[in-house]
């Protein structure tokens, strides 16, 4: 059995993912929503040769346990799933993969699309981009998980 | 006092380790580590507004002391999804 939440090396495996959201108190529930986030072959311009994402592991670990507990204080009975890839991404594979599970679709729509708003605030994970002349490491939110301001954002985001 | 600095993605590229043992004085806190490091290595100056911190693996704040052993980690913004 997978576990829900995990950060490493190995592709991502949706359908596997998924599948750690069973259980015998599942059956209430009326909706799965996923998300795959796919490495892209252009950005800011420039044309994208792949990606090598890098990350402080077991801090990440700990945002996503985050996450999931703020999901759960959010959106009651939704329950989530989440995996991020780490090293080298050619175009078109799956960085990260979210799961999330409700008993109607709008709290597990809802929940994913904070899930990865907050994953982009708090999760200790870097992207290094390598494009046609060089390479960039991108850099996007400065990560403080206890800045309200920051995650009422991406309850609003969610929530639009 | 030794600590272990972890060092991540550009801030590792500019110091050249990912990561480095450093003696602190007593009462030294993580900003008083980054100010170190960031003489040791200037280009690291251009990030004492946008770095975050954390102490053996949880995220910290600057004026948090550092004890003898501990494992600080500079993390500049970040990127995932």
């Amino acid at each position: 059995m997978l576990p829900r939440l995990w950060i490493g090396h190995e592709p991502l495996e949706l359908e596997r993912l998924t599948a750690t959201l069973d259980g015998p108190d599942a059956g209430g529930d009326g909706a799965v929503v996923t998300f795959l986030g796919l490495v892209r072959n252009h950005n800011a311009g420039r044309s994208v040769r792949y990606l090598e994402y890098e990350a402080y592991e077991p801090l990440a670990l700990k945002a996503f346990e985050r996450i999931a507990a703020e999901i759960v204080a959010r959106w009651p009975g939704v329950s989530l799933a989440l995996h991020h890839r780490i090293g080298r991404l050619q175009i078109g594979e799956a960085s990260i993969a979210i799961v999330t599970r409700s008993r109607h679709r709008a709290d597990a729509y809802g929940a994913s699309r904070y899930a990865i708003e907050r994953v982009k605030q708090i999760a200790p994970i870097w992207k290094r981009e390598f494009f046609s002349g060089g390479d960039v490491w991108i850099e996007g939110a400065t990560a403080d998980p206890d800045d309200a301001g920051a995650r009422r954002e991406a309850e609003r985001i969610a929530c639009a | 006092m030794r600590v272990t600095v972890k060092l991540f993605a550009r801030l590792r590229d500019i110091a050249g380790a990912p990561e480095l043992t450093r003696e602190v004085a007593p009462g030294a806190t993580i900003g008083t580590l980054w100010r170190q490091l960031a003489v040791e290595f200037p280009e690291l100056g251009a990030y004492e507004r946008s770095i975050s911190s954390a102490r053996n693996a949880d995220y910290a704040r600057m004026n948090d002391p550092v004890s003898d052993g501990d494992e600080v980690a500079f993390l500049p913004p970040v990127s995932g999804g």
